[in-house]
Formats: structure tokens, C-alpha cells, sequence
């Protein structure tokens, strides 16, 4: 997902073929243009370049020579566009023209913690009209970040009538109504996936839209939607969907609704529970289904999410399937390791495995003794805050490492850590590829030995040779950014917050990652020194990210200067009414062929009132984010975009 | 419209730069986010520095998406059965901070029962038949307890799911086992 999704363009679409020879045969056809070995050469190489599959090794044929560009150019059906920023929907449908599947990436990820204004932009409308016209024959479309309106869905279904797959992950600006329209008019939709969208309920049926007959579809994952379901229509629409591997409910099926389409669809490989709690009213006395048998039926379950709303004491209802799993994800139940130990030692297959904290170290310890297997760990906080007594610790993180050897990848929010156990992990986990620690409290340093985690942090880089995805937490200083420099020679993501104490930290880095694509900064002093260290990077990042940090209004104004191919984006507050102050307060910047965008908010609206320093603030219509230059307000909170000097 | 004009009193500035639905003041783009940090000026000097004080909140920290800090209500789900009702409830245990007040949500529960607090005990009492009724519960070991006789938060823990037990039945059940109910005194409430 962090790869390189286009190399800058060679500047052609296709260009008149001149290398064709006129053959005059005999007294014959004068008119025969026999085709020249460089046009022999594009068929050929067309027809090869088809089994080229990896966008990489696409990009790569592509710069050979613009005859190779051509031909790749025509025969690419998969297109990936990591920033939906970095180029424009025209120069892409103008150079790719048979696009079969595409994935769209939006907002940065810092977005999805409000720290971007809701109307800041990724909207899909502008691809979709292009794609509308170029692309009726897509089938796949993957949209992440992406604003998508209810239109632009109705747009899409009318648009691609073969569209088979539709998986929109963290997106928003749609309701059910734009779910209906797409059951509805996309008749050959194999898969329809949404998760952790906003969706509106408008209260529409939308489920009862899909059509009457028997469907093609294999994936339903609709757990992110928060809307209730007839659920009488869904009943039916699994009944006589044969297809159906993956059916993830939301929180407003019950454990009883759960049952029926269980025992509808045994064939089932992915499930997500929905609330697995049964209605508020049960008849007692009354038998409860059989969920143990309907488990049970499910010979081919590997997957299953959900739990929503969880009574613990209907968790052995899973145990039938536990010795099948490859993914278990209870990432909203709150239970307790007592309540997770039966569950999770049965369960020897598994490789991924998202919980709560409320499993506690000691839950922990049950994973790592049974699931040997164990390639990814997820484990969440129950409660979000910084001043808490956490359930999970080192001592959790430290049983994994002992016994899940061959752990890839670890998301761990906890309340205390120490280097000692990050370090173990570093050395019995040497396969890590990715490992992001939040120790929630900030600045928190080991709670044993009072020190920064630099140290834990250091060995990770050091030992983890595979690492290409790292966040760090704690108590940071420059000392872990020289060793992340040092070490970290596969990174190509990094989230640091609360972290480092001058601009050598973020040099560092800049200067001793050359992989680096993603670069998510927050509350850290790095200043203008330290962004113009990056002048040699930013063409090859997908983006950086600097929050709450020291750059100014100078320092990003000479970046854009000196790389007119980024396009700098500024969020700042004013401190005076009528000054300018150069603090920034968002820096996002990003290598991009089309120049800043045109569709940044007006920011018409504030929270209510700051006091900084002595000003008072009123409102006014912010200006566009996409200024052509950078101008002064006098007050307000104005976003600027710098524009890229003039091309040389 | 110049900006003196917008006043800065009035519903108008209170809305946020948050997610569709998001309840919380959440403030983008400004350094340290909530206007209850009275003092930003010490915060912002102090980023490299030592920890500033815990209480403040910050934007957007820890990083965990607003869906899960919602969905995962921290809630605690048990079953509640009432001898002779025809139907188990479920209750949360985690919405309620004390045992008066978990009687009060049983209490609307089964709406045929009034609470009623006589000297130390805790019950409930079916106003149609005087019968009375002890909140008791299964805790982690599955021994049968009466509901009252240990802290709250521990309680909270170690309930696997309650019984409303007719008194009659719940003798014997604990040092704060309750009077027969043929001495009609005790339900005077």
C-alpha cells in the first residue's frame, strides 16, 4: 500500500508511430504500409507486458523508452493512486485507457483522529467523472479516505455496469440511500465491502433493493453501518446467494438473527457476529438456539469479527470453529482473560488475533502459549485516556515475544512499557515488518528505570530487519531518531508524536531512511533546519506530515520554491487580529505532476472561541486552502497552499 | 462583511471541526486543541520538555479512531432473570455506579417491583403480592451471591450474570441473609 504509485510522467500521451515504411510491391498496392520493427516490437511487447501484474515492475517497463511507456501505457488494467492529490483524473485517464480496477487513497491517516477540518477535500466526484467517461468497463474500485457523496454511488452504478467489487474503507459523506442505489442498479456485484465509514441512515431499506433472484455475491461486510436492517429481506438475500463467503453484520443483528443466517449459510468463511447478544427481551424458559451446532455447521469458517455488544457467557458457542481460525477479532468485546482463555487456546491456527486491553497481561500470556502461529497482534484500549491503570503492560508485550516467534506485526496501546521488553521483542520477533507502540501517556518513559524508550525503540530498527512500518510513543529524545537513521534503511512509514528534543532528530531521519514514503509528525520541536534536511526526499514520499511542530511560514515557503513539484499545504492560526504570525500550525506536503488543487474548503466556520495570547477572535470566511500566494488575513484561521514557482 | 460583523457569542461559533456526529468539542488544527487549556502558553513551551499536566486534553490523542472510542461503550452486558417472570432481561452493569442504583434500573425493569431498603438489605418487592425479592447474583467461581455484600467495582468484575431470587428461596445465601417473609414487618416500606 506504500508503494510508489507513479514515477513522474515522460511527457506523451501516444504520439503519431513515424517509424512505419512505405513498401511499394511491384505494380501493386501502393498504398501498403508494412509495419515497422518498432510497431512489430509494441505488439509484441503488448501482449508480453500483460503478464506483468506488479505495479512496480509496470512503472519500471514504462521508463525504458516511450515505446515501452506506450505499450505499458495500454496494457496496465490494475491502477493504484496512493494520493488522490498527486495527480489529476485527466492526466490518468489520458494515459491509461483500459483500467479494469482502480484504488484511490484520500485524506493522510493523521486525518482519522480530527485533525484535518471535516471539508478538507479527497473528494471522489472529480475521478469519477473522469472514469465515468474513460472507464465504463471497471469492475474493482477500492476508495480509502475518500469523501463519496450518495450521487457520486448513483453515479458509479450507472456509470460501470459490470462493477463487480466495491470495498470503500474509512470513507464518508454517504448514507443508505447511496447503498440502495448501488444493491440496486449494480446487477453483477460480487462484492460490496464497507468498513469503518460514516454512513447516514436515511433510513432507507436498503438491503431490500438488491435483486430478487439469485445473486453473485460473495462478500456483504456491512458491520460499520449504523442503521437497523429488515432483517426478514437479509434473511432471504443470504438464502439465495450460493456465492456468499464473507457476511459481516452490524450491531443490529442478534445473536438469534445470527443463528438463522448461519445455519442459511454453513458455507461461510468470513463472519462477523454483529452484536452476538440476543434481543433485550428473551422468553425464559424458552430454548435458546443451538449456536454451539450452528458453529459447528460451519466447517469452513476462518475468519470471524463482530461481537459487538457481547454477553460473555455466549462465547463458547465459537468453540466448535476455534480450531479453524486464522483470524479472531474481539476487538469490541470487553472481556476479561478468564472469559478469553477458553476461547483462545483452542484456537492453535490462529494468525491474527485483535483484542481490548481488558484481556489483560494475563490474557496475553494465554495467546502466547497457544497460538504459535500467531502473525499479527492488534490490541486496543478500552479506555482511551492517558491517565489510566492499564490493563496490559510490558509484561503482556513481553509474552507475546516469547511465545508468538513469528509475530509480523504488532499495534499495542498500553499505559506502561519498558525498554527491556521492547528490546526482547526485538530479538525474538526478528520478522517484524511492522511495529507501532502507543504508550498513552505522553512523554511516558520505561516505568522501571525512568528513561526514554529510546533504547527499546533502537533495538528494534537494529533487529528487526524486515522492519518497513514503525510508530514510536514515550518519552522520546533525538538519541532513538539517530537510531531509526541508522538502522532503518527498509522504513517507509513512521509515525512519531510527543517525540525528540531538536531539528538532529528529525534530520535524522531524513537523511538516513532512504525508503521513507510516509512521514506522520505531531507535537514534535522540529523546525525549518530540519524540513529543508528532506529538500533531497520529498519527490520519492507519498507525503509529510508536520502537526504542532516548530516549521514556519518561511521555512515552508523555501521548500515549495526550491521543489516546484510540491505542493505545500499550510493550516495556521492568526495570533494577532491584525498581524501575521509565521507559525504553522498543519504542514502537509506532497510531490504532485497537477499542482495544488483547486477544491480546498472555505473554512467557514470555527470552534468556539480561543483565547491565545490577548486576541479575541472573530470569524470570517476563511480563504481557500489553494491560495495562488500566500496572503495575510488579518484574523481568522486561514489555510494557504503555497504554489509551486513557476516551472522553469 | 467585515469581520466584526460575525459575533462571537451564539451558537454559530460552537461548531466544531469534528467528524459528522462527533459529540465532543474536537478542534482541528489549533495547537493544543481544547479552549479549557487555560494556560496554552505554558504548554506550548513545553513540548520538549517534561510532561505537561495530565489533565489536559489533547486533539486526537491517544490515536484511536472516534468509532471505537463510541461503539466500545465499555459496557458490561449480564443477564437478569426474575423468579416467575416470563422474560430474562439483559442489563450493563458498567452505566451504573452503585448499587442503589442498579436496584433503580431493575426496579424499571420488572415495573411490577419497587425497591425497598429496609435497615441494610436490599430488595425488591412485587407491590401486586408483597413478595419479596432478592438481587442476587453468580459471580467468577459460580457460587451464588446475594447482591450488596462486596464493593461495587468488585462486584462490576466478578458478576456473571443476577437472579432476582424469591426471598424464600434465598436463606442461607450470606451473612445478610434475609427474614422469612411471614414476619410482615420487614416489608413495610
Amino acid at each position: 500500500m506504500s508503494e510508489d504509485e507513479e514515477l513522474p510522467d515522460l511527457g506523451g500521451g501516444a504520439t503519431p508511430n513515424s517509424n512505419s515504411t512505405v513498401v511499394s510491391i511491384g505494380g501493386g498496392d501502393q498504398n501498403y504500409v508494412s509495419p515497422g520493427p518498432d510497431q512489430v516490437l509494441e505488439n509484441v511487447l503488448e501482449n508480453v507486458l500483460c503478464f506483468l501484474t506488479s505495479r512496480r515492475d509496470r512503472n519500471a517497463a514504462s521508463l525504458v523508452c516511450k515505446s515501452w511507456y506506450r505499450a505499458e501505457a495500454l496494457t496496465r488494467s490494475e491502477l493504484f493512486i496512493g494520493n488522490c492529490y498527486s495527480v489529476s483524473p485527466r492526466r490518468v485517464t489520458n494515459r491509461f485507457r483500459l483500467i479494469k480496477a482502480i484504488a484511490i487513497k484520500g485524506k493522510p491517516r493523521f486525518s482519522d483522529f480530527s485533525l484535518l477540518p471535516p471539508d478538507w477535500g479527497a473528494h471522489f466526484a472529480p475521478w469519477l467523472r473522469a472514469m465515468a467517461i474513460s472507464y465504463r468497463a471497471l469492475e474493482k474500485l477500492y476508495l480509502k479516505r475518500m469523501c463519496v457523496r450518495d450521487e457520486d454511488l448513483a453515479i458509479a452504478a450507472h456509470s460501470f455496469p459490470i462493477l463487480k467489487e466495491l470495498v470503500l474503507v474509512c470513507c464518508e459523506g454517504f448514507g443508505t440511500d447511496g447503498l440502495a442505489i448501488v444493491a440496486r442498479e449494480c446487477r453483477q456485484i460480487r462484492v460490496l465491502e464497507l468498513m469503518d465509514s460514516v454512513i447516514r441512515d436515511n433510513e432507507v431499506d436498503w438491503i431490500s433493493c438488491f435483486p430478487e433472484d439469485v445473486t453473485c455475491l460473495e462478500s456483504l461486510i456491512f458491520d460499520c453501518v449504523e442503521a437497523p436492517i429488515n432483517f426478514e429481506v437479509l434473511e432471504r438475500l443470504v438464502a439465495r446467494s450460493p456465492s456468499l463467503k464473507k457476511l459481516m453484520l452490524n450491531s443490529y443483528i442478534s445473536i438469534t438473527q445470527l443463528y438463522r443466517l448461519m445455519i442459511r449459510a454453513p458455507q461461510l468463511t468470513h463472519l462477523g457476529t454483529g452484536s452476538f447478544s440476543p434481543l433485550e427481551i428473551v422468553a425464559q424458559g424458552e430454548h435458546e438456539p443451538d449456536y454451539f451446532s450452528a458453529f459447528a455447521a460451519c466447517k469452513s469458517l476462518i475468519c470471524l469479527s463482530g461481537f459487538k455488544e457481547i454477553i460473555p457467557e455466549y462465547l463458547s458457542a465459537i468453540y466448535p470453529v476455534c480450531g479453524n481460525l486464522t483470524s479472531l477479532n474481539l476487538s469490541y468485546a470487553n472481556i476479561s482473560a478468564e472469559q478469553l482463555k477458553p476461547v483462545i487456546r483452542q484456537c492453535h491456527k490462529l494468525q491474527t488475533f485483535w483484542a481490548l486491553d481488558s484481556v489483560s497481561d494475563e490474557g496475553l500470556q494465554a495467546v502466547s502459549a497457544a497460538c504459535k502461529d500467531l502473525r499479527e497482534l492488534r490490541v486496543f484500549p478500552v479506555e482511551a485516556l492517558e491517565d489510566a491503570e492499564g490493563p496490559v503492560s510490558e509484561v503482556g508485550l513481553l509474552a507475546i515475544s516469547e511465545g508468538c516467534r513469528k509475530l509480523q506485526s504488532i499495534l499495542y496501546f498500553c499505559h506502561r512499557m519498558t525498554n527491556a521488553a521492547v528490546v526482547a521483542m526485538s530479538k525474538n520477533c526478528p520478522d517484524l515488518v511492522v511495529f507501532r507502540l502507543c504508550i498513552m501517556g505522553r512523554h511516558m518513559p520505561d516505568h522501571v528505570t525512568g528513561e526514554p524508550m529510546d533504547e527499546g525503540f533502537g533495538a528494534i530498527v537494529k533487529n528487526c530487519k524486515k522492519l518497513t512500518r514503525l510508530a514510536v510513543s514515550g518519552l522520546l529524545t533525538d538519541r532513538v531518531f539517530n537510531y531509526i537513521g541508522q538502522y532503518g534503511k527498509l522504513l517507509r512509514t513512521l509515525s512519531v508524536a510527543f517525540a525528540g528534543n531538536t531539528d538532529l532528530g528529525l534530520k535524522y531521519l531524513l537523511e538516513g531512511c532512504p525508503k521513507l514514503q510516509k512521514l506522520e509528525i505531531r507535537d514534535s520541536p522540529f523546525g525549518d533546519s530540519a524540513l529543508f534536511a528532506g529538500l533531497h526526499h520529498y519527490y520519492n514520499m507519498r507525503f509529510l506530515w508536520l502537526s504542532a511542530c516548530k516549521v514556519t511560514r518561511q521555512g515552508c515557503k523555501e521548500v515549495a520554491r526550491q521543489l516546484p513539484g510540491l505542493v505545500v499545504e499550510v493550516i495556521a492560526w492568526n495570533e494577532e487580529e491584525n498581524g501575521t504570525s509565521e507559525d504553522v500550525d498543519t504542514l502537509y506536503l506532497y510531490r504532485s505532476l497537477d499542482g495544488p488543487r483547486a477544491d480546498a474548503p472555505r473554512l467557514m466556520v470555527r470552534p468556539s472561541l480561543i483565547m491565545l495570547g490577548k486576541a479575541l477572535f472573530n470569524y470570517r470566511a476563511g480563504f481557500p486552502l489553494a491560495a495562488l500566494k500566500i496572503s495575510p488575513s488579518s484574523c481568522g484561521f486561514h489555510a494557504l497552499a503555497v504554489e509551486p514557482s513557476p516551472a522553469a | 462583511m467585515s469581520p466584526e460583523s460575525e459575533t462571537s457569542g451564539g451558537l454559530k461559533t460552537e461548531l466544531t471541526l469534528g467528524l459528522p456526529g462527533d459529540l465532543q468539542v474536537q478542534k482541528s488544527g489549533i495547537k493544543r486543541g481544547f479552549s479549557e487549556v487555560v494556560d496554552l502558553k505554558l504548554v506550548n513551551d513545553s513540548k520538549a520538555e517534561s510532561q505537561p499536566p495530565s489533565t489536559t486534553q489533547v486533539v486526537g490523542w491517544p490515536p484511536v479512531r472516534s468509532y471505537r472510542k463510541n461503539l466500545v461503550k465499555n459496557c458490561k452486558y449480564v443477564k437478569v432473570a426474575a423468579d416467575g417472570a416470563p422474560y430474562l432481561r439483559k442489563i450493563d452493569l458498567e452505566i451504573h455506579s452503585s448499587y442503589q442504583d442498579l436496584l433503580t434500573a431493575m426496579g424499571d425493569m420488572f415495573t411490577c417491583l419497587t425497591i425497598c431498603n429496609v435497615l441494610n438489605e436490599r430488595k425488591l418487592v412485587d407491590s401486586a403480592n408483597g413478595e419479596e425479592y432478592v438481587p442476587t447474583y453468580e459471580d467468577k467461581d459460580g457460587d451464588w451471591m446475594l447482591v450488596g455484600d462486596v464493593p461495587w467495582k468488585m462486584f462490576v468484575e466478578s458478576c456473571k450474570r443476577m437472579r432476582l431470587m424469591k426471598s424464600s428461596e434465598a436463606i442461607g445465601l450470606g451473612a445478610a441473609a434475609p427474614s422469612t417473609p411471614s414476619k410482615g414487618s420487614s416489608t413495610s416500606c
